[in-house]
């Protein structure tokens, strides 16, 4: 459905950020992209939705396609109407609109008639969001504001979103909550989801594939399970090392091989 | 008391033809982030184009006034597309620089077309005043608060209820999230210099049938400073009441400070107040305070 194939980004004209990235996410899947804070996942989800430009930033080789249509030169508005959604990191809700306005600004690219019917999609997903409709969004708590920022992107009824750190800030039970909902999301609304995350244990167990970045590149990919088990991804990613006897008289530290 | 009501009828008046301007402001600011030097141009250029057809093209007023709305709407879009849509992302100092610049061509074209003289509109609403609990009011005071709660009516149900509103007050929020939910960034810009221009003309119009119109209509521009920093820059609630105090205070100041230190005071007062507010409670009534870690 999504292929990204070797896209470079330059910020400033001159950092290169991106080098050379692909990936490929079919149709009703839920692909996972990890790493490590500055690894580019940001801008690679930026890459696609044709968010670069306010932060400077630009694609300067490869190309993206969304649906068999290049997208890599579109506005971003013109790739919201063809059904690709990002929602941004750290949320990003209008904190000075109340939740009701908030969701009407997520269907602006949508027929003013369906409003009201989309309104109450979300609705029934988000009960939460309903008993707080009225209220001033910059007053909620961290989950129903992330809630409220998957409630915009369904407003605009999206074949595919794009998922920047959803767990962000949240407590434990939260973050479950989240992954529950987008699974709910990927289920019920067949909606294909390229999740980015730093939470990778989570992200794995929700996600069908995994693809994992290391400055700028796609350094691991395989199916999510498998990449549970390999040790690189245990030791790095997941905090699983385990038990490492130190009274053993030579230990040797895992070094990321596919840096050098 | 008598000459106490009469001024604070004043006031409201002229307080609620800030409020629009000052709305005007807010707007473009909150949108864009443009401090706009040219809103008192805008007005200008707004009265004199209804005077303009009224007098020479003898449009009946209520339709010259549909015409300046709708050339206004127009030049604030045109405004926008040509000279600000290119200097987004540039220093803060050259748009203001620009602004400023706008402001003169425009003031400049006005006297090229128009000239310098005092120039009145025919008479549209009777001169005979109405007698309320036995304070006589002229009737375009009262039709010029009445045009103005309706305006100001309106555009708070277009940004509470409408979809392009909601999408330009979002715009006002976050530009980058908005512009990632398909909203067309660039055309809510252009939307708020068209609206912008739209309710300054309304302002210009109505000042110019109570005093009549010359160039030094545009100061009422730089009136607007006193007013969006007592309200708060970014708040509309602010621009309104803003507006009227200020309105009200000078019209109270001049009433009765001018007779003791012979004039001035009228314009005096709203600059005093806006350095009080500047010291005592920089962001105004209603605006946002910035939480900043040092």
């Amino acid at each position: 459905m999504l292929k990204v194939n070797n896209i470079e980004v330059v910020y400033n004209d001159v950092i290169l950020v991106i080098k050379g990235l692909s990936l490929h996410v079919p149709e009703g899947r839920i692909v996972a992209l990890l790493g490590s804070n500055g690894a580019g996942k940001s801008t690679t989800l930026k890459a696609i939705s044709g968010l670069l430009r306010p932060d400077n930033g630009e694609i300067t080789d490869g190309d993206i396609t969304f649906r068999g249509q290049r997208i890599d030169r579109k506005d971003a508005a013109d790739i919201v109407k063809s059904g690709l959604f990002q929602v941004m990191e750290g949320r990003r809700v209008f904190k000075d609109l109340t939740v009701e306005e908030n969701l009407i600004a997520g269907g602006y690219t949508q027929k003013s008639s369906a409003t009201a019917a989309n309104l109450e999609r979300v609705y029934h997903y988000f009960p939460r969001l309903k008993e707080r409709r009225r209220q001033v969004s910059g007053y909620m708590s961290g989950g129903e504001q992330q809630m409220l920022a998957i409630g915009r992107a369904l407003m605009a009824g999206p074949k595919m979103v794009l998922l920047d750190e959803p767990s962000l800030g949240l407590s434990p039970l939260l973050v479950k909550e989240i992954f529950h909902i987008i699974r709910m999301l990927n289920e019920k609304e067949q909606t294909t989801i390229l999740l980015v995350e730093q939470n990778a244990n989570m992200a794995l167990t929700a996600s069908h594939y995994g693809y994992i970045m290391e400055n700028g590149r796609v350094v691991l990919d395989g199916p999510s399970k498998q990449l549970k088990e390999n040790d690189d991804v245990r030791e790095f990613y997941l905090g699983m090392a385990g038990q490492k006897s130190f009274r053993e008289v030579k230990h040797y530290r895992r070094r990321k091989r596919w840096l050098s | 008391m008598n000459l106490f009501l009469q001024l604070l009828v004043t006031g409201i008046v002229i307080g609620s033809i800030y409020a629009l301007l000052a709305l005007g402001f807010t707007l473009i600011y909150k949108a864009t982030d443009v401090v706009n030097f040219a809103q008192g141009e805008l007005l200008l250029v707004g009265a004199y184009i209804c005077l303009h057809t009224t007098v020479t093209y003898r449009v009946p007023f209520f339709a010259a006034f549909a015409l300046t709305l709708a050339f206004t709407f127009l030049m604030g879009f045109l405004i926008e597309k040509i000279f600000l849509r290119r200097m987004i992302g540039e220093p803060i100092i050259a748009i203001i620089m620009l602004t400023i610049g706008l402001s003169s061509v425009m003031r400049s074209l006005v006297i090229i077309v128009w000239g310098t003289d005092t120039r009145t509109f025919p008479e549209v609403f009777s001169q005979v005043p109405v007698v309320i609990f036995g304070l006589s009011i002229s009737r375009v005071y009262l039709y010029s608060i009445f045009a103005v709660a309706i305006f100001l009516g309106l555009f708070s149900l277009f940004f509470k209820k409408s979809k392009i509103g909601v999408a330009m007050r979002a715009v006002a929020c976050d530009q980058q999230a908005a512009l990632s939910m398909g909203i067309d960034v660039k055309r809510i810009f252009a939307l708020s210099w068209a609206i912008a221009a739209v309710v300054s003309a309304v302002g210009g119009i109505f000042l110019g049938n109570i005093n009549g119109i010359n160039t030094s209509l545009a100061h009422f521009g730089l009136k607007v400073f006193p007013v969006v920093i007592l309200g708060g820059l970014d708040s509309i609630a602010g621009a309104i009441v803003g507006g009227l105090i200020i309105g009200i205070l000078e019209n109270l100041a001049g009433g009765y400070l001018d007779p003791l230190i012979g004039g001035g005071a009228k314009e005096l007062f709203p600059f005093i107040i806006m350095v009080l507010v500047l010291m005592i409670k920089p962001y105004g009534l209603f605006g946002t305070v910035k939480v900043e870690k040092v």
